[in-house]
C-alpha cells in the first residue's frame, strides 16, 4: 500500500490530466497493477451466494470479479454471450436454446458445461430458497442438456427478453456438485480468483491465468475492494490515496474532489429514477385529469438542480430512460405549466385540490425537501399539497403501496419488459400506482414475446405515451451514478450506468493509466 | 487477604445481576425501536408476505417475553445463538454451510476492538500519568496551564471532530499515516500498527485529560499533608517528593480513572471506529442495531457491561491493595 510515493502518483496523475486535456491519448490497456477500491453495501452477513445479493459489494465481487453470468450488459447497454457464446429462439419466443463457450474452467480446474447451467438455474427454483431471481427461472418449464456444451430452456409464456434476463447478476454459473463449496470459497470462471475475503470488511482476488476472454478484458494483475459504508470516510479514503476509486460520493463534498487535479468524478445517465406513485384506484386519483393536473404542478427541473444536485435529467413520468434500449427520445417532455394543472382541474370539475402527500428521506435521499419543492410549485396550480413526513423505519410497510400519495424510487432496468413487468403489470406485488390500463396492459403481453425490433419499439413507444400522458406515477426525474477515481485508473469512453462502478464490472473493464 | 477474595465474590456476583437487568433493558429498547429486522433487512420489498414469512421463520412473531427467556435459556448454556442476519439467509437458501454464531461473528473483531484499545492504553497512560505529575510538580507555571488548556480542548472536542483534525495534518496535508484502518487476519503486526495508530491517537486525545486531571488533583491534594511538609522539611528534592511520597498515597483515585477510561476505550469507539472504518465490535454494534438484530446486540452490550463490571473490579481490588489501611481493616 504505502510502495508507492504519493508525490510521484500526483504527477503522473497531473500529466495524465494534462494528456488527457489536449487529446493524446491515454497509456493503451496493458495488464498489470492492482486496483483498490471503496465500496459501500457491505454487511457482516455476506457471502457468495448469488440469490442474496442486493448491494454494490457483492455484486462487484462476485458477478464482476469471481462469478461470470450467461450474458452479459455491455456499458453500451446491448447484450452480449458471457458463458453462453450465442443463442436462438423458437418464433413463439418461448424455446431458447443457448451454445456455451467451450474450453472454459472454474477455478478449481473443473470445466464448465451444460449440468453447470442446469443446476445453478435450478438454485433459485429449489425448495425453502427465496432467490430474488426465482420469477425468472419460474417461468422456465424444461431444462434440457442437448449436449455438453448446449442447453434448451421452455418458457411457459413467451419472451423476447430472456436472454437479457440471465444477465441478472443473482444468476451466477457454479460448478455442478460443488455449489456450496463454491458458496463457501468463492470459486467461479470469473477472471478474478479468490484470494481472501472478509465479509463486510475486504475482499482480495488475483487474475486467473489463461482465462477464457483472453487479454481483452481484466487488466488488473489484483484487485482489493475495501467496504466503506461511511460516505465520508469513503472521500478521505480517496483523498488520501488509499484507495483508486469509490462509488456513491458526497454531493455536498465536490467541489473538495474536483478541486483534486488527480481525481476524475463520473457521472453517468442510468435508469434510477425517483418518483411519486399514486393509487389509480383511490379518490380523486381515480380520475385522469386529477391526475395530468399533478403532472402539470411539477417543476421537474428544479427537482434535478436542487434534489440531485444536478446529477440528473429531468423525466417524463415513465421508468424508461435513456439509458433503455427503447428509450422513446421524441416524446415531448412535460413542462411545469400551473395554467395547464389549473385546466385540468376545472376539466375535472374543481377549482383547487387538497391531497396529501406522504414523504420520507428513506423512498430516496432528499425526499421530504422534494415534497416540500413540490407543495411549492403546485399551489401555482391551485393544488395544495400536505406533506406528511413519515418514519423511516417500517416506511416500505407501511406507506409505499398503502398511501394513496407517497414517493418511491427504483434503480431501473436492463430492459422494457423488465421494469414493467416488475411495477406496472396488473397484479405484481410492487404495482404502487394500481396500474391496469387495458391498453398497456395488452401492449405489454405482446411486446414481451415480439420479436422483431421496429414492432417492439413501437409498441414501446406508445406504452411510455400511455404512461405519460394518463398513467398514475409522477417520475421527475432520472439520479446520474456519480463515482470517483483517481487518475492512476483509467476506464473506456464509455462506461455502464445500469449498476455503479460500470455495471459493478471495473475490474473486468478499467485498467491502470 | 481473605476479605478481598470475599469482596472479589460479592462483586461478581452483583456484576452477573446488573448483566441480568442490562440484557432487559437492552431486549426492550431495541424491540421498542419502529421497524423490526423483518422490515429493515426487506426495505423496498417488505410486503407483508414476506415480511410474515421472515417474521415466523425467525420466530418474531412470538410474545416479547417468550422471545425473550428463549434467548435467556440459550445464555445461560454459553450459547448466544445467531444473528438473525444469519438465520434468515439460512432459511433463504436452504442450506447451514458456512453460517456462523455470534460468538463466531463477534470473537474477530472483539479481538480488534482490543488490540485498538491495547495501543492506546499503552500510549495514554503513561503520558496522562507522567503529565499529571509534572503538572503537580510545576503547579501553575506556564507549562501546567498550558497542558491543561491542550488536554481539556481536546477532551471537549467531539470525537469525530478530533479524527478528522488529526486525518487532516497527518494523513491529507503530511502523508505520514493512512487514514483508513482496515486491518484484517494475517496482516504483519508492523502494518497493523501503522494502521491503528491514527484511531489510537484519536483516542489518546479523548481520554488523556481525565487520567491527567485526576493525577494532578491527587498529587496537589497529598501535597498539602502534614508527612509531605515534614519530607520537605527534611530537604527531599521536590520531585523525589512526588514521586517516593505522594504518588503511591494517590495511586487509589488515579487507577479508578484509568480503569474507567480503559472501559471507555472498549465501549465507547464506536465514532472512532466508523470514521476510519476500523473493523471492531463498534462497528459491528452500529449495523446490527440498523437492522434491528437483536442476538448480535444483546451479544454486545453484555460484552460492553462485562468491560465496565470487571474493569470496575479490578480498579477497586488494585486500590485495596495498594491501600496499606483497606488492605488489613480493623
Amino acid at each position: 500500500m504505502s510502495n508507492f510515493s504519493r508525490r510521484g502518483l500526483l504527477k503522473t496523475g497531473v500529466a495524465a490530466g494534462v494528456l488527457g486535456l489536449t487529446g493524446l491519448p491515454l497509456r493503451a490497456q496493458a495488464r498489470g497493477g492492482k486496483l483498490t477500491a471503496g465500496m459501500n453495501g457491505a454487511n457482516t452477513s455476506d457471502t457468495f451466494d448469488g440469490r442474496t445479493h442486493s448491494d454494490l459489494f457483492m455484486i462487484a465481487c462476485s458477478m464482476g470479479a469471481v462469478f461470470d453470468c450467461l450474458t452479459e450488459v455491455a456499458a453500451d447497454g446491448t447484450l452480449k454471450g458471457e458463458l453462453a457464446e450465442s443463442w436462438e429462439a423458437s418464433p413463439d419466443a418461448k424455446t431458447w436454446t443457448f451454445n456455451l463457450r467451450s474450453g472454459v474452467t472454474f477455478h478449481n480446474g473443473k470445466p464448465f458445461g451444460a449440468d453447470d447451467v442446469i443446476e445453478s438455474l435450478q438454485m433459485h427454483v429449489a425448495e425453502g430458497a427465496k432467490s430474488a431471481a426465482q420469477p425468472i427461472i419460474a417461468a422456465v418449464t424444461e431444462m434440457k442438456k442437448m449436449s455438453d456444451l448446449q442447453v434448451q430452456l421452455t418458457l411457459k409464456d413467451g419472451n423476447a427478453d430472456f436472454p437479457y434476463l440471465l444477465s441478472d447478476y443473482h444468476i451466477l454459473m457454479y460448478p455442478a456438485g460443488q455449489i456450496e463449496e463454491a458458496i463457501a470459497k468463492g470459486i467461479g470462471t470469473g477472471l478474478y480468483s479468490t484470494v481472501s475475503f472478509d465479509p463486510g470488511v475486504r475482499f482480495v482476488g488475483k487474475r486467473v491465468d489463461n482465462h477464457y476472454k483472453g487479454d481483452a478484458a481484466g487488466y488488473f494483475d489484483e484487485i482489493e475492494y475495501i467496504a466503506i459504508n461511511d460516505t465520508t470516510a469513503r472521500m478521505n479514503a480517496l483523498m488520501t490515496g488509499q484507495v483508486d476509486a469509490i462509488n456513491r460520493i458526497d454531493f455536498k463534498t465536490e467541489a473538495l474532489l474536483k478541486a483534486n487535479p488527480a481525481l476524475t468524478i463520473q457521472d453517468i445517465p442510468g435508469n434510477t429514477h425517483y418518483y411519486f406513485p399514486m393509487l389509480t384506484k383511490v379518490a380523486p386519483f381515480d380520475q385522469v385529469n386529477i391526475r395530468k393536473a399533478l403532472k402539470y404542478g411539477i417543476n421537474r427541473q428544479e427537482m434535478v438542480d436542487k434534489i440531485l444536485q444536478g446529477h440528473g435529467t429531468v423525466a417524463n413520468d415513465t421508468p424508461i430512460g435513456p439509458a433503455n434500449q427503447y428509450y422513446n427520445a421524441e416524446m415531448e417532455q412535460l413542462t411545469y405549466d400551473p395554467d395547464k394543472a389549473k385546466f385540468y382541474l376545472k376539466e375535472a370539475g374543481m377549482d383547487s385540490l387538497n391531497i396529501d402527500l406522504s414523504a420520507s428521506d428513506a423512498a430516496f435521499t432528499g425526499g421530504v425537501d422534494a415534497a416540500l419543492l413540490y407543495q411549492a410549485s403546485a399551489k401555482s396550480g391551485n393544488i395544495n399539497i400536505n406533506v406528511i413526513q413519515e418514519p423511516a423505519d417500517g416506511y416500505w410497510s407501511n406507506v409505499w403501496l398503502v398511501k394513496p400519495f407517497c414517493e418511491s424510487y427504483f434503480s431501473g432496468r436492463a430492459t422494457e419488459d423488465w421494469m414493467f413487468s416488475t411495477a406496472y403489470e396488473a397484479g405484481v406485488p410492487w404495482n404502487d400506482s394500481q396500474w391496469d390500463q387495458p391498453r398497456f396492459q395488452e401492449l405489454l403481453k405482446i411486446a414481451r414475446a415480439e420479436l422483431d425490433t421496429d414492432k417492439r419499439r413501437a409498441q414501446y413507444y406508445e406504452m411510455q405515451q400511455i404512461l405519460r400522458d394518463e398513467g398514475g406515477v409522477i417520475v421527475p426525474m432520472f439520479a446520474n451514478t456519480v463515482q470517483a477515481l483517481n487518475n492512476k485508473i483509467a476506464t473506456p469512453a464509455k462506461v455502464g450506468g445500469l449498476w455503479q462502478m460500470d455495471n459493478a464490472r471495473m475490474a473486468e473493464r478499467w485498467w491502470m493509466a | 487477604m481473605q476479605s478481598v477474595i470475599r469482596i472479589i465474590l460479592q462483586r461478581l456476583a452483583l456484576g452477573l445481576l446488573t448483566l441480568f437487568v442490562v440484557s432487559i433493558v437492552i431486549f426492550v429498547a431495541v424491540n421498542s425501536l419502529p421497524g423490526d429486522f423483518a422490515q429493515a433487512l426487506l426495505g423496498q420489498g417488505a410486503t407483508p408476505e414476506a415480511v410474515a414469512a421472515i417474521r415466523t421463520s425467525l420466530g418474531l412473531d412470538q410474545p416479547m417475553v417468550t422471545r425473550y427467556l428463549g434467548w435467556l435459556a440459550g445464555a445461560l448454556h454459553g450459547d448466544l445463538g445467531s444473528s438473525f442476519a444469519q438465520a434468515n439467509f439460512t432459511t433463504f437458501t436452504g442450506t447451514t454451510s458456512g453460517a456462523k454464531t455470534v460468538a463466531q461473528q463477534i470473537a474477530p473483531r472483539f479481538a480488534n476492538t482490543m488490540f485498538l484499545a491495547g495501543v492506546t492504553a499503552a500510549i495514554a497512560v503513561p503520558i496522562a500519568v507522567t503529565l499529571g505529575l509534572l503538572a503537580a510538580l510545576y503547579r501553575n507555571s506556564v507549562f501546567d496551564r498550558a497542558v491543561n488548556i491542550l488536554t481539556l480542548s481536546s477532551i471537549s472536542s467531539p470525537e469525530f471532530f478530533v479524527a478528522y483534525i488529526l486525518i487532516l495534518f497527518l494523513a491529507v496535508l503530511n502523508p505520514i499515516l493512512p487514514s483508513l484502518s482496515n486491518i484484517y487476519e494475517g496482516m504483519a503486526f508492523s502494518d497493523r500498527l501503522d494502521k491503528t495508530l491514527l484511531p489510537a491517537l484519536t483516542l489518546t486525545l479523548v481520554v488523556t485529560a481525565h487520567m491527567m486531571r485526576m493525577t494532578r488533583a491527587a498529587i496537589i491534594n497529598l501535597l498539602a499533608s502534614p508527612y509531605i511538609e515534614m519530607a520537605r522539611l527534611k530537604g527531599v528534592s521536590p520531585l523525589r517528593v512526588i514521586v517516593r511520597h505522594a504518588l503511591p498515597n494517590a495511586l487509589a483515585p488515579i487507577i479508578n480513572v484509568v480503569a474507567l477510561n480503559l472501559a471507555y476505550l472498549i465501549t465507547g469507539v464506536v465514532v472512532v471506529e466508523v470514521v476510519f472504518v476500523y473493523p471492531g465490535i463498534g462497528q459491528l454494534f452500529v449495523d446490527s442495531v440498523k437492522i434491528r438484530d437483536i442476538p448480535v446486540v444483546q451479544a454486545c452490550c453484555l460484552i460492553f457491561a462485562s468491560a465496565y463490571i470487571l474493569l470496575n473490579l479490578t480498579a477497586d481490588i488494585l486500590s485495596i491493595l495498594s491501600n496499606p489501611r483497606l488492605r488489613h481493616p480493623k
